[in-house]
């Protein structure tokens, strides 16, 4: 159940242990991403050259590789490019999870997002479907953007 | 491009000979070393081509050895004692195979080298004296969990990794732009399945199923049902890459490579730009541009398939139907090796099973089988001409080949 590249096979072990679940660890490059989930806030870079919408946060526009990037407070809004119901645990750590809505939402201002929707039955998404930001805040640690219907 | 004059391959450049092992759900052979396995394979697909082990002068390999996560090429240079003037670690998942052959052709008509190995392991080695450390760079597989990886960042939080989820997000948008024909995936299977079960040393050999039977078997991520995934096995493969006038004097016809094409755009589907066009549409585009020929000119597909949807979407955008078509296409197709589209005729790694990069090794392999007309009670009455594809990744890298027999 992997692509072929997934498997180094002999390299070093794979945990199978549940253990805690992996959380994101901002760098300077994302920081200002992670401070507006913490105060409630999407916040999406934007290219000062070309005008591009920038996710994941990128020290150079993905478009014209300009380093002028200007963080923009944005709409929270969005509707669902696409998802999936995860019926197993994607990795051990999300075993107590499932079924797991993981989804790609497309913002507003046209970024695509991973994200987990909530606050919703399984069987009720669909493609389209428009979602607003929930901001899942972890135990004084980050806060996951997660998204719930509109 | 090639044959228009306008650069390219010349189709100068042959596969000889190769060597692919049984895959096994279990393993019930002698547990090797990454090292060992290497030169057992080169070993046994340098005899078959009828070549010996002291003119290889080159060689492609996956992303390591087991033992070397650096300067793999070295390592396995000076464990087999060959001397080369070119050396490629291709790192593109399932498609590196198909890679590492446009490689070892470009190398060899551009006079680099004349003879080369591109071998993949995935046999058990023997177990470790104490366990390796962890390492955040493969703990969750293909995406990296390492400080500053954008997967570790913004996706594994979100369980957003490995490949079930990713393909069936593929899935679902696909459908959702061009209809809701689900036992069209299931047909891909089951033809497949067809095919399997003409070859001996397929996993699910003697193991037929119906449309039914796919849709009716667990549903892992949805849309994807468990009989619609691969089945991680055991196994290995390799190659021999050589001139046209080599070839000549060896043992089996060769087989020009004639056209590739080859098509990086993402890691991770949520940055594609589009999921229902894949990269494979420009390599495809290229390879059969370079090949002079078209998709309708081909006597067989060997398309990458860790999952149904790689088919379906491999299929349109290559060129064998339009976009949205694909449903339509393989209901109106049979594509066992019986039928009127041979597609996957080993069983593709749906039926064969998928012993890591050797899995996608297992399409080019079939092909040149196929073209040589080793395929045993599967074998092709026209096979000439064969399309081949590697996918790596979530649909994230993939490469295009155009084999001819001489």
């Amino acid at each position: 159940m992997t692509d072929a590249g997934a498997r180094p096979e002999g390299y070093a072990h794979r945990s199978d242990e549940a253990g805690p679940k992996p959380l994101p660890a901002p760098t300077p490059t994302s920081q200002p991403f992670w401070d507006g989930l913490a105060h409630g806030v999407v916040r999406v870079q934007q290219c000062d050259a070309c005008g591009t919408w920038v996710h994941y946060p990128r020290h150079r526009c993905p478009v014209c590789l300009s380093d002028c990037l200007t963080w923009r407070v944005v709409d929270p809004h969005g509707t669902v490019y696409t998802f999936t119901v995860a019926r197993r645990p994607t990795a051990p750590p999300f075993a107590g999870d499932v079924p797991q809505v993981i989804a790609v939402v497309e913002l507003d201002v046209g970024v695509h997002v991973t994200t987990t929707l909530v606050g919703v039955d399984p069987t009720d998404v669909r493609i389209g479907m428009p979602v607003t930001a929930v901001f899942d805040h972890q135990d004084g640690e980050v806060t996951l953007l997660r998204f719930a219907p509109a | 491009m090639g044959q228009d004059g306008r650069g390219g391959l010349r189709g100068d450049a042959v596969i000889a000979g190769f060597v692919e092992r049984k895959p096994e759900r279990r393993f019930t052979g002698t547990p090797r070393f990454g090292l060992e396995q290497w030169a057992d394979l080169a070993a046994d697909a340098l005899s078959d081509a009828g070549i010996a082990p002291d003119e290889v002068d080159g060689l492609c390999c996956g992303g390591d050895t087991g033992e070397s996560t650096m300067f793999v090429p070295a390592t396995i240079a000076e464990y087999c004692g060959w001397k080369l003037n070119f050396a490629e670690r291709v790192d593109l998942g399932g498609a590196s195979p198909v890679g590492m052959v446009w490689r070892a052709a470009a190398a060899i008509e551009l006079g680099a080298c004349e003879v080369v190995v591109c071998a993949a392991t995935m046999q058990p080695r023997p177990p470790a004296p104490r366990p390796a450390p962890p390492d955040p760079r493969i703990s969750f597989g293909a995406s990296s969990n390492a400080w500053g990886s954008p997967q570790a960042e913004f996706d594994i939080p979100y369980g957003n990794l490995g490949q079930n989820c990713g393909y069936a997000m593929y899935a679902e948008r696909y459908h959702d732009q061009f209809g809701w024909d689900q036992r069209s995936r299931a047909k891909i299977v089951a033809d497949q399945r067809v095919s399997a079960c003409a070859n001996p040393d397929a996993v699910w050999f003697g193991h037929p199923v119906t449309v039914d039977d796919v849709l009716g078997s667990p549903m892992i991520a949805d849309p994807l049902h468990m009989l619609e995934i691969v089945m991680p096995c055991s196994g290995g493969s390799a190659l021999i890459v050589t001139s046209a006038e080599r070839a000549k004097r060896l043992r089996h016809r060769g087989v020009a490579v004639t056209g590739f094409g080859e098509h990086l755009t993402h890691k991770t589907p949520t940055y594609a730009a589009d999921l229902t066009t894949t990269p494979v549409g420009p390599a495809a585009k290229r390879a059969f541009a370079m090949a002079g020929v078209a998709p309708q000119d081909v006597d067989m597909v060997e398309l990458y398939d860790c999952y149904s949807i790689t088919v379906m979407l491999t299929i349109e955008d290559s060129g064998f139907c339009g976009k949205g078509e694909g449903m339509a296409f393989v209901s109106e197709h049979d594509l066992s090796y019986r039928g009127d589209f041979p597609c996957n005729t080993h069983g593709g790694q749906l039926g064969f099973g998928q012993p890591g990069l050797a899995g996608g090794m297992s399409h080019v392999i079939e092909a040149v089988r196929q073209v040589q007309g080793r395929a045993g009670d599967r074998q092709l009455a026209r096979h000439d001409i064969a399309y081949v594809s590697g996918t790596g990744g979530i649909m994230s890298e993939q490469a295009a080949l155009v084999l001819r027999g001489l």
